[in-house]
């Protein structure tokens, strides 16, 4: 399989991918003199389980914030659904329906689960805020359908018992878990995991990795994922592009970024004589 | 035994996000309506009215708008003494200009006025976050009361500077001016009470409360997931000064009936107010009901004791107050940080787990 496909293809577990659903086309990002990502290119497309991989530094993250809107690429475009994407804010992004989580968790602490995942929901809301003052009629309805749809993602990733405690008190594999809640809740075309298994255990990297590929079958939610254990990626994934430096070294699927030679350069060191 | 969600169950969802899910707590906030609304007018007299019910609900507005822009949307403000001038001054322009117009329509205005000043003061909240923006409402604060002070046509050129309330009705019973009851001054102002505490809680228990409590905790979290910083800042600025506004205007307008701005909405006032949440509790909104109540009663009750009971002499008696309160202030926030609402919470976990605690 090769990278230059606008089509669809089958999986080798026989999973159907559609069309490119975003599009990073010669995508630049300076800091200052530095050079974070330098010319990249890449699609994800309707259904896939994409992985960015590459040692610590190559670009990734910043790759995702740039994804996401946080960074603004000084050169390259991102398309989105077939269209150019202007350049907007985050929260405009989040509600052309991607979603995120974050490497380091980045949870509302003071308030519990359920109205963590409950954030989530936001775009989705109508009502104005003196429907909300009155509460009764809209709000209220409102909030109870939401709430439902809410109650399906909670069972989903089994976390019913600690719906109403602060997510301050929750151990840190059940904050990760909670995150992913809250970003399956605004029900994304797009999911950017920036390293959802950072920190776990191998029971809880088996559950995430359950969960992630759940996600994708049951909902066929697009996912892009950054992570750093290899196996979990291999995997999980069904294409893979590999950085290093900002620079794309690699693209394709496991097998085919498992034998690249630039790649085993990277990971594993060349010889410099 | 009796105050536990063991077998109260909740079939619907929206039965599970009422104000209080615990059949117990509802009966006794029913309590308290009750006895608020129909027994205290009855006993109530000018003594009670003055000293202690009027300013601590009165101030119980402030706090709970207070609270709303620093508890729960987590932007400090210290302009909450300008903003009540803001309220009293437009309710008293109102209420010359217009007086054949309910009062109660005034200070809803008044209100309104409030907020708008409120957003344009909260405009600087979208680039610098808090001292920096503490030090910014502070600005708000000496600006607000030097131009009630400054311009003439706030004061209907007085000769004294000084706005005084006319005498205004509501169903013909005196509200405001020198000819008031004690217990019609008392409904006034617990009626406007009890609207701003639904409306506070009906807003911070759905979507708008969770953008405000999203930017309070991680607005980088917040805006990846949809809000918008700008708009849900200034919604709680818009909200928060509203309820300042009407607080204000029931300060001059119906306590104390004639207002020198510098005096009463002085930096001072700005202060007493946030201690009132910082001690009632950030982020609740029994704790801005708490708050206010500790720091209006207090000074009464050691003034009873202290002048009343041991018979000290007043000057000296006055002095000791402040000091005990300061001292009380700093114990109670090394022993609770979270204020008597977290108090409040943890006697009910107890009270849930009582007599059996294991």
């Amino acid at each position: 399989m090769s990278d230059q496909m606008t089509e669809g293809y089958i999986t080798e577990d026989g999973r159907k991918i559609g069309g490119t659903l975003m599009e990073m086309k010669n995508i630049t990002l300076r800091f200052g003199g530095v050079k974070a990502i330098t010319d990249i290119s890449f699609d994800i497309k309707e259904g896939e389980i994409r992985a960015i991989i590459g040692p610590n530094g190559a670009g990734k993250s910043s790759m995702l914030n740039v994804i996401s809107g946080f960074y603004v690429p000084q050169e390259g475009e991102v398309w989105y659904k077939g269209a150019k994407r202007p350049q907007m804010k985050p929260y405009q992004v989040a509600q052309q329906g991607i979603a995120r989580t974050f490497q380091n968790i980045a949870l509302f602490e003071g308030m519990s689960v359920l109205d963590n995942v409950m954030t989530g929901r936001l775009n989705h809301m109508k009502t104005n805020m003196f429907q909300q003052a009155i509460w009764k009629g809209k709000a209220e309805k409102e909030e109870v359908e939401n709430r439902e749809v809410v109650e399906k993602i909670i069972d989903f990733l089994e976390i019913q018992s600690i719906r109403k405690t602060p997510v301050g008190r929750l151990p840190y594999g059940l904050k990760k878990r909670v995150e992913l809640a809250r970003a399956l809740a605004v029900e994304p075309h797009l999911l950017l995991l920036d390293e959802p298994m950072a920190g776990m255990n191998v029971e809880e990297k088996e559950d995430m990795s359950r969960f992630i590929l759940d996600v994708n079958d049951e909902f066929g939610t697009t996912i892009a994922l950054i992570e750093h254990d290899m196996g979990v990626v291999m995997d999980l994934s069904d294409r893979v592009v590999v950085m290093d430096y900002g620079k794309k070294i690699g693209d394709g699927t496991p097998d085919e970024v498992r034998n690249n030679q630039d790649v085993i350069d990277a990971y594993l060191g060349v010889s410099h004589d | 035994m009796f105050y536990r969600e063991a077998g109260d169950f909740k079939t619907t969802y929206a039965d599970d996000n009422q104000t209080f899910p615990i059949k117990f707590d509802r009966y006794r906030y029913y309590a308290v309506l009750f006895f608020a609304f129909l027994i205290v007018p009855f006993v109530i007299n000018d003594y009670w009215v003055n000293a202690v019910f009027m300013p601590f609900l009165i101030y119980s507005i402030a706090a709970i708008g207070l609270n709303i822009l620093v508890g729960y949307c987590g932007q400090v403000s210290l302009g909450t003494g300008g903003f009540m001038a803001v309220g009293a001054y437009a309710v008293y322009k109102l209420m010359t200009a217009f007086p054949e117009v309910s009062i109660f329509i005034h200070i809803l205005l008044a209100g309104g006025v409030t907020s708008l000043v409120g957003v344009a003061f909260g405009l600087p909240s979208l680039r610098i976050k808090g001292f920096y923006l503490a030090v910014a409402t502070l600005a708000a604060q000496f600006f607000l009361v030097w131009l009630f002070n400054k311009v003439p046509w706030f004061y209907n050129y007085s000769a004294s500077g000084q706005i005084s309330a006319p005498e205004r009705t509501v169903f013909g019973i005196a509200v405001t001016g020198p000819n008031t009851a004690a217990w019609a001054t008392y409904l006034f102002c617990l009626i406007f009470v009890t609207i701003c505490a639904l409306i506070a809680r009906n807003l911070t228990r759905g979507t708008t409360g969770r953008k405000w409590m999203a930017i309070r905790d991680m607005d980088i979290a917040a805006e990846i997931i949809g809000v918008d910083p700008l708009k849900s800042k200034l919604s709680a600025f818009a909200v928060s000064s509203f309820f300042i506004g009407v607080s204000g205007a029931l300060f001059f307008s119906v306590y104390l009936g004639a207002v020198e701005v510098g005096e009463v909405f002085g930096i001072n006032k700005s202060f007493l107010v946030l201690f009132m949440i910082i001690i009632g509790g950030l982020g609740s909104i029994f704790g801005s009901f708490a708050g206010a109540a500790f720091l209006v009663l207090l000074p009464v009750l050691l003034k009873n004791v202290l002048v009343g009971m041991l018979g000290w002499p007043t000057d000296l008696a006055a002095h000791l107050e402040f000091m005990i309160v300061g001292a009380l202030i700093i114990i109670f926030l090394i022993a609770e940080p979270h204020g008597l609402a977290q108090l409040w919470r943890v006697a009910k976990e107890k009270l849930r787990l009582w007599p059996f605690p294991h």
